[in-house]
């Protein structure tokens, strides 16, 4: 085939996947996830496994040593059978804890230790590099045995291929970059991503079994034909020799495969990362090894029928490429090759959003964090970006390094061993893993002697080897010399968990963490650990540090509803914090979660009697049931929603005493002047420009009374919801700036910066202008009045929610409203009490929200944005009208 | 309702014999994989040996199917009996350690 | 020469309203406008009479005033007070004060009231 046209053909195939992603995540944007959260498209995403060096080289390892290929399949399967008590209990307790990677799971079982984790992404980061070169070598191979075996190839420039591991390393980074870091959801899933992988799956599934059923039924004829010519190969004493199965290595080779299957960076991400729950494990459990079988049936045949056909010098394994396009099949070679293309490539794109997600968390994150010395709570940067940029670079750095790797090693000799070696290395964190789950007893000293013991093995005798570097284990003769060195790795590694481990003795947090992994239950946050109610807001503006404003308040608005709360800021329970903290470990590892929070609400060690306490709760916590624990809830938020009230009405009383004494104060305070001064006036001794200044004051001052009785008026009436609406149409930039034009009068002195994003505030929105005007100016001129900062910048959000309509969020930099007075800002002559009082009765913000509740939205306090905030929420029609377009 | 315990004990003791056999499953196709490459090498390297192993595999995954759909047949009973009997007994989910992967 | 009258209020009309009226009697006034550092205005003028609103920003004329009779410096402590209030109910809080104007008031009632207090 022609090199143009295989391009063009890639080209066109990764345009799909492209669009395929595209379409999954924005489906999974609009809450369409019940295809994409499919049993099967999880099945199929856990094909990740067969990347192209299964692909391509299990043919190539068939036709070398027979059924040994097998045990890197067998491996998996044997894992799967255990599916139901196994895989379930992994995923619903790495679920649970909301874990990140691999190595994210290790540091939470393990006191949250993130030099732990640092250690774990070392072997990962190691492990993959190679690994990545031998998918982009792969491409590379097929791409010159396709283009050069077809007819035209012998035209093509030689030099197009050495540009071809690059160009794949750049595509897939874009597509990783695009599709793997879109947002830092506190859940790490990647819809477009799976999705994506789950198509490349079934592309490979039917390009191997097309192939074959080929060679099975067109080249031979039919199974038993192929059975003979299989034995008549094995007759030849040297293929023989080759194949015979050496029980010491096909043991070692199923127990790393299924240690690998766990460990390996991309097979944790798509098993127990992108799983939803471990519901999907049920059909999971036996369609993947069905899959893996499906994958491996057809190798054997291949690579005898490659033998018998092909020339000796042809390269075993490219035989899937070569045979097809030897019998003149064209087609279904150019299948193949897009199958090998879709095994390199979506191998390539979830190991490195895994990696990637490693290095971020459990390298640049904390590295970062402990460089800027962050102090509690307050401050404004955006966490999320950081994260976002850090996960960027590192998948940019992971693909180049892998590019590096292939472009300096070259030879297809040394990159052919890299699969195994990666299967050995992150085999290294197996003993750990399982040791962590099943067992209380292990700890994060026990953790570090046995992955430790065991990164050092496998770097002296099985990686530093495969560069080159050191020779084999010497061993006595007859034994298999990577079967040893896998062997003494395993063991070792395994003892020295299991001995430092006994004479240990870990720390609360670890306990408590023990105990939540092995037991499967829970962790409770004990309420020791937390320093009072206060720290709601900080909290707030921690998470928003990271998943961003509306997210966070989502999330604290969803949190304050369960405890029968109303607005963002729930109780700090331990129940709370320990989900805050689950949830913020999503996005950015439980380590580096756990600091942050013990930094802003934390501070009280555990002591030993708190966590047999702490045990004692989850035990209970375990045995109740699930009845009783909805009805403790709806208790809770019963009993929640009571206290508010009564809170709120005992406030309220007060209130109405103040208010019927302020509106005594309010207008007694201007009916004062004028009956002073108009009696002054009455003297005939005054100058001219004192009469003309009384008079200017009395003049004033009636102004004041009638502002204020229209206020008044107007609130009584808004209350009734009897206020006659006038609908139109108006783009909200230019309410916005006639607003800020006309709250410019007040404090002129005060030079705001304004913060506008005067491209989404072309909003076209139906309501009342006018009583919207008047809100943005009230507010604006609330922000201009009360903003204590130094600099002060008022900034002005506007965009457009799903249901219409539209949000605008004013936001200056002062110092905000204390929490204790954000519910009662909106109520009449709030400010009452208010020390920075300033002219005004206060009534602005009650007719506010009277104005906001007649034109169907509303207007609300955000608390933790950095300063005083307010969200005027506004619906796609006023309720007036919208009753009218029904009717109509 | 003198019926309605017995109901339940034996949903419960069905589930938990199902469960029992997922747990023996994994070992059980362990050493059938294992113990003839250990026992008799040279009769399981070549076309019977590939027979064998596929045969198995094939096996394996209808058990694990077939297993996996009366787990969740016995599930779903137990939760109706233990919807009509409040106190269900809970042990049949209680952990248990160790397995062959567990190595 | 000592300082005749000290008062304490925050409405600006009001307060020039006051001080045009007394002024015109003969008397010195002062003004601070704030109940915050009210206290330490009159121990530092030792007005020979405070008018103080019971209205004010930050601390409350009634604050101020129980501050003012708690003062360890008996003459101080014993410093005249005309309470100015806006409100009917405040009674018990001018309790403390030598006398109560309500507002809004007659300019004459004023006249004569600060006339007694001083004499």
């Amino acid at each position: 085939m022609p090199f143009e046209s295989l391009v063009a053909t890639c080209l066109a195939y990764v345009v799909l996947m492209f669009g395929v992603a595209y379409a999954a995540d924005r489906a999974a944007a609009r809450g369409h996830v019940r295809w994409l959260d499919h049993p099967l498209v999880y099945t199929l995403s856990l094909s990740v496994y067969c990347s192209a060096w299964t692909f391509y080289g299990a043919v190539g390892y068939a036709s070398r040593s027979g059924l040994e290929f097998l045990t890197i399949y067998l491996g998996p399967t044997i894992v799967f059978t255990g599916a139901w008590w196994g895989l379930r209990r992994l995923v619903r307790v790495a679920r649970m804890h909301h874990v990140t990677s691999v190595a994210d799971l290790i540091s939470a079982r393990f006191g949250k230790s993130n030099q732990l984790a640092g250690l774990v992404t070392l072997i990962a980061v190691i492990a993959s590099t190679p690994y990545i070169a031998l998918q982009l070598q792969s491409v590379r191979l097929s791409f010159e045995a396709f283009a050069t075996d077809a007819p035209n190839g012998a035209a093509t420039d030689g030099n197009a291929f050495g540009g071809t591991g690059l160009w794949v390393a750049a595509g897939l980074a874009l597509f990783t970059i695009l599709f793997g870091t879109r947002n830092l959801a506190a859940d790490e899933r990647h819809h477009g991503v799976v999705t994506a992988i789950a198509l490349e799956a079934i592309v490979k599934l039917l390009a191997f079994i097309a192939l074959g059923v080929f060679v099975v039924w067109g080249l031979a004829d039919g199974p038993l034909d192929m059975l003979d010519r299989i034995a008549r190969a094995s007759a030849d004493p040297q293929v023989a020799q080759g194949w015979m199965l050496q029980p010491d290595r096909w043991t070692a080779l199923i127990l790393v495969s299924a240690a690998a299957i766990l460990t390996l960076p991309r097979m944790f991400q798509v098993m127990v990362v992108e799983a939803a729950d471990e519901e999907r494990l049920h059909v999971a459990g036996w369609a993947f090894p069905a899959y893996l079988f499906a994958m491996s049936l057809f190798v054997l045949p291949i690579a005898v029928m490659g033998r018998e056909m092909l020339p000796a010098s042809a390269n075993p394994d490219l035989y899937v490429l070569t045979l097809p396009a030897a019998a003149g099949q064209d087609l279904l070679a150019l299948l193949v090759f897009l199958g090998g293309f879709s095994a390199a490539t979506s191998m390539v794109v979830v190991c490195a959003i895994a990696v990637a997600t490693m290095v971020s968390n459990h390298w640049l994150v904390p590295v970062w964090l402990a460089l800027r010395r962050i102090p509690a709570g307050d401050e404004t940067d955006d966490l999320r970006g950081f994260v976002l940029n850090a996960r960027r670079l590192a998948i940019l750095a992971v693909m180049a390094a892998g590019w590096v790797y292939h472009e300096a090693s070259g030879g297809t000799a040394a990159l052919a061993a890299m699969g195994l070696v990666a299967f050995t290395g992150m085999a290294q964190v197996l003993p750990a893993m399982v040791g962590g789950l099943l067992w209380r007893g292990a700890n994060r000293k026990g953790a570090y002697a046995g992955i430790g013991t065991g990164f050092v093995l496998w770097m002296a005798l099985l990686f530093l080897p495969s560069v080159g570097i050191g020779g084999a284990l010497p061993v006595p003769a007859g034994t298999d010399p990577w079967t040893a060195a896998v062997m003494l790795a395993l063991v070792l590694n395994t003892l020295a968990f299991i001995g430092v481990s006994i004479f240990g003795f870990p720390d609360p947090v670890e306990r408590l963490q023990g105990l939540s992994f092995v037991s499967a239950v829970e962790p409770i946050r004990h309420s020791r650990m937390m320093r009072g109610n206060d720290r709601a807001e900080p909290l707030l503006a921690m998470a928003r540090r990271v998943w961003g404003a509306d997210a966070a308040l989502r999330y604290f608005q969803a949190e304050a509803r369960a405890q029968g709360k109303s607005g963002y800021l729930p109780d700090l329970t331990p129940r709370f914090l320990t989900r805050l903290e689950r949830r913020l470990a999503g996005s950015i590892g439980s380590a580096t979660a756990h600091a942050m929070i013990d930094r802003v609400a934390g501070g009280v060690a555990l002591t030993v009697s708190d966590l047999l306490q702490v045990a004692d709760e989850a035990q209970r916590a375990k045995e109740e049931t699930q009845r009783l624990e909805a009805a403790r809830a709806e208790l809770v938020r019963t009993a929640g929603q009571l206290r508010e009230a009564n809170d709120k009405l005992t406030a309220l009383s007060v209130q109405k005493d103040a208010f019927l004494g302020q509106i005594s104060h309010e207008l007694r305070t201007p009916m004062t002047s004028v009956r002073a001064f108009s009696e002054i006036l009455k003297d005939p001794s005054l100058t001219e420009a004192e009469r003309t200044r009384f008079a200017g004051i009395i003049h004033d001052e009636a102004g004041r009374l009638t502002r204020l009785l229209d206020d008044l008026l107007d609130l009584s009436v808004l209350e009734s919801r009897r206020a006659q609406l006038t609908i139109g149409v108006a783009n909200l930039h230019d309410l916005i700036s006639r607003a800020l034009s006309a709250a410019s009068a007040t404090r002129p002195e005060r030079g705001f910066l304004i913060d506008r994003d005067l491209p989404s505030e072309h909003l076209a929105v139906i309501t009342d202008v006018d009583r919207l005007l008047q809100v943005l100016i009230n507010v604006i001129s609330n922000a201009r009045k009360y903003c204590d900062a130094v600099h002060p910048v008022l900034i002005i959000r506007v965009r457009r929610p799903e249901g219409g309509g539209a949000v605008i969020d004013i936001v200056d930099n002062g110092s905000g409203i204390d929490s204790g007075r954000q519910s009662l800002i909106f109520e009449k002559f709030a400010r009452l009490n208010d020390p920075a009082r300033a002219g005004g009765a206060g009534l602005g913000l009650a007719i506010c929200r009277e104005i906001m509740l007649n034109l169907g939205g509303e207007i609300s306090y955000l608390p933790g944005q950095g300063g005083a905030a307010f969200r005027i929420v506004l619906p796609a029609r006023p309720p007036a009208a919208a009753e009218e377009a029904r009717q109509a | 309702m003198p019926d309605r315990p017995l109901f339940l004990e034996r949903a419960s003791f069905h589930r938990r014999r199902l469960g029992d056999a997922a747990r023996v499953l994994p070992v059980l196709a362990m050493l059938l994989i294992l113990v003839p490459v250990w026992w008799v090498p040279s009769s399981v390297s070549f076309a019977a040996g590939a027979v064998w192993i596929f045969t198995l595999w094939g096996l394996l995954v209808i058990a694990v199917w077939a297993l996996h759909r009366a787990l969740l047949r016995a599930e779903a009973a137990t939760m109706r009996a233990s919807e009509a009997v409040p106190e269900a007994d809970d042990a049949a989910s209680a952990p248990v350690g160790g397995g062959p992967d567990a190595l | 020469m000592q300082l005749d009258i000290l008062m304490i209020e925050d409405e600006p009309n009001i307060a020039e309203a006051v001080r045009f009226i007394l002024s015109r009697e003969g008397w010195q006034v002062d003004l601070h406008p704030d109940g915050a550092g009210g206290i330490e205005a009159i121990q530092k003028r030792r007005p020979r009479l405070v008018i103080l609103d019971l209205m004010l920003p930050n601390r409350s004329g009634a604050e101020i005033l129980c501050d003012l009779r708690a003062a360890n410096d008996a003459d101080l402590a014993a410093t005249p007070v005309l309470m100015l209030t806006a409100r009917g109910e405040a009674a018990q809080a001018g309790a403390q004060a030598d006398a109560v104007l309500t507002k809004p008031f007659d300019n004459e009632d004023l006249r004569a009231m600060v006339r007694r207090m001083l004499a």
